[in-house]
């Protein structure tokens, strides 16, 4: 096990290497510069391009960079002058780990037992009609679901607070506008899984053991079925990364994710590069966490046996 | 409907027992017989192949240009116009908390915007019909994108085996753990916003779906004896890729095509809200909903009008390619119906 845990850790230090690597090349190649400024003189440019290490042969700048960012220190950004990115990352880091969290944890158990709830009731109208509404909501992206959420409970009936982070009122629609595609597949994910192991020999032996409905379901569908759930944290976190990026900026919330939407427009690419390595090192450890959760939810894993 | 999947065809008259031979389904044929039993799946196909069909008609009639044009002069007459249908429904009248904007704004009598109008007067209704179409040719041309890359590396990966699979599969394992945000942002900022670069987006992240369940399927096709009688007859692997791995994955293939495209179009509209997709003035149904992000508020329609027609579209993908799934799969019966 923690042979391969170390093996998946190097395998995450190549591929922020690989990511830092290409974003650093790309950053070079990008059209447009912060400092295409008609009132600055050259020798201004000279002189900012100087400070900003920007004089210096490219293999030494991206040594510099590598250097700094296994510090976390991914320099200071172009257009709020001087302040530093990793600054700005972690205190605005929080804020979107909060709303994340908070959709994760409404949305994993509620999808989880809406899906095993239509396992039971495999074809039944309640089945098809939870089914429909699923699939709506996979259907309807995160952020017009926020707008919605925005123009219904904010705007015509004003219950919750337009836009900011301030009470946990302020995180209700936002956190709900997340979380109801989490829920959605989660749902779609546990349904299939639950069917699969309802068709299992071992349900069929806890039933004809016995044992009633509810046990079948909570002690032997629930717990296989929560398994494969557990692998789905990698991909819900990415899915969040994308979604509370433009659900920061619709509701107005000083997360990470809003930061990175300005930054793009501003072309102010260091804060962009520092987001890319820091949104790439989630993504990575939420994988492995779920990789290795599972592990231990499931004996009949091995991790780093034969493979 | 699980007793009606499987049934004895070549009965429509009873005389037609007498025989013993009954007509033989190619697996089309069974596929589409099935699939004509679920009604939502069939509903969701027509209403697709009405949409793609009614942009398509429109294209010489409506071109993009004509859906960007205003005329400057004339932005004070026509701008903002809530939706008016000429009929007397409620709240399709033209009327705003009760004001009659288009008598207020002076528009010519008999002139109605069926969905309104935008904030420079465009009408609403040729922006979401040219959106549409420019929503579902990124979606389906990304689609198909995927489709070519991620079968060719998929059949590769798993015909090859051994070190070149172990390999192939590290890459992929690799590439699908950087956000999708990350790379999409990386390319269109290199690329430069447009169509072009939203496409090469969507197929770079989303071949590695595609790649993953060809290669599981190619790897239990492989082994099949047609496959070994077809190597032993000498056969080239192109050849064997070509006539039989292909066409006995091809339902894989379809299915997994249908559930891309929606995500291809939910995935444009995030670019395009995020401000790394299609750009002002040419509309998309994202570009749409972004544009009036801001005037939510005052102009609702503006946002639901592009708005549900993303939703509408999209679910009618998802349960065409479930319907799809069902009908050449019976026996999964893991989706129920």
């Amino acid at each position: 096990m923690a042979k391969y845990i170390l093996k998946r850790i190097l395998m995450m230090v190549l591929t922020v290497f690989i990511v830092t690597a290409l974003t650093f090349v790309m950053m070079q190649w990008m059209p447009g510069s912060p400092f295409n400024n008609p009132k600055l003189s050259a020798s201004q440019i000279a002189q900012l391009s100087k400070q900003y290490g920007l004089s210096k042969p490219i293999w030494q700048q991206f040594l510099n960079y590598l250097v700094n960012a296994a510090h976390f220190n991914f320099g200071t950004s172009y257009i709020n002058t001087g302040q530093s990115v990793s600054l700005m990352i972690s205190q605005r880091l929080p804020v979107s780990m909060e709303l994340g969290i908070q959709a994760l944890i409404l949305g994993v158990p509620l999808g989880m037992y809406i899906g095993t709830y239509q396992a039971m009731r495999k074809n039944t109208a309640r089945d098809y009609s939870l089914s429909i509404i699923t699939l709506f909501f996979t259907a309807l992206p995160d952020f017009l679901l926020g707008m919605l959420l925005m123009l219904f409970f904010a705007i015509d009936m004003p219950i919750f607070p337009i836009t900011g982070w301030n009470s946990w009122m302020s995180s209700v629609l936002p956190t709900l506008a997340l979380g109801m595609g989490v829920i959605a597949f989660v749902a779609r994910f546990t349904r299939s899984q639950t069917l699969e192991t309802l068709d299992s020999d071992q349900i069929q032996l806890a039933y004809a053991k016995g044992l009633d409905e509810g046990q079948v379901i909570m002690k032997h569908a629930v717990r296989n079925s929560l398994i494969p759930v557990l692998t789905l944290l990698g991909p819900l976190t990415a899915g969040l990364l994308t979604g509370s990026a433009l659900i920061e900026t619709i509701f107005s919330i000083p997360g990470i994710g809003n930061q990175f939407v300005s930054s793009i427009s501003s072309k102010d690419y260091p804060v962009i590069m520092g987001t890319t390595i820091v949104y790439t090192i989630l993504l990575q450890v939420m994988i492995l966490l779920g990789d290795i959760a599972t592990a231990i939810a499931d004996p009949r894993i091995r991790l780093g046996g034969k493979d | 409907m699980a007793e009606k999947t499987f049934q004895v065809v070549g009965i429509e008259s009873s005389s037609d027992n007498e025989k013993i031979q009954k007509p033989s389904l190619t697996f089309w044929q069974d596929a589409w017989r099935r699939l004509k039993l679920n009604k939502v799946a069939v509903v969701s196909m027509w209403f697709l192949i009405a949409i793609s069909v009614f942009t398509i008609v429109m294209v010489p009639f409506l071109s993009q240009q004509q859906a960007n044009k205003f005329n400057p002069n004339e932005i004070a007459t026509y701008k903002d116009l809530p939706p008016k249908s000429g009929l007397p429904i409620p709240g399709w009248e033209g009327k705003h908390d009760g004001d009659d904007l288009y008598s207020d704004q002076n528009v010519p009598a008999g002139k109605n915007f069926i969905l309104g109008t935008d904030d420079t007067g465009r009408s609403v209704a040729k922006r979401v019909i040219v959106g549409i179409r420019i929503s579902l040719t990124i979606a389906i041309v990304a689609s198909l994108g995927d489709l070519i890359i991620g079968v060719s590396f998929g059949v590769f990966s798993a015909w090859k085996g051994g070190w070149i699979d172990l390999i192939l599969q590290r890459f992929i394992e690799i590439l699908s753990s950087v956000p999708f945000i990350v790379i999409v942002t990386l390319f269109t900022l290199l690329l430069g916003a447009g169509i072009w670069s939203v496409i090469i987006s969507l197929i770079l992240t989303g071949w590695i779906n595609m790649a993953r369940q060809i290669r599981a399927q190619t790897l239990s096709v492989k082994e099949q004896d047609y496959v070994l009688a077809a190597t032993v007859l000498g056969e080239r692997p192109l050849k064997i890729a070509m006539k039989h791995i292909i066409p006995n994955i091809s339902s894989t293939i379809i299915v997994q095509l249908m559930m891309t495209i929606p995500q291809a179009i939910t995935s444009e509209a995030i670019l395009s809200a995020l401000g790394l997709g299609v750009q002002p003035p040419t509309s998309s149904l994202g570009s749409m909903i972004n544009d009036a992000r801001d005037e939510i508020q005052y102009y609702p329609y503006l946002v639901l009008i592009p708005g549900t027609f993303l939703v509408l579209i999209s679910l009618a993908f998802y349960l065409f390619g479930d319907g799809l799934r069902d009908a050449f799969d019976p026996k999964s019966g893991d989706s129920g119906d």
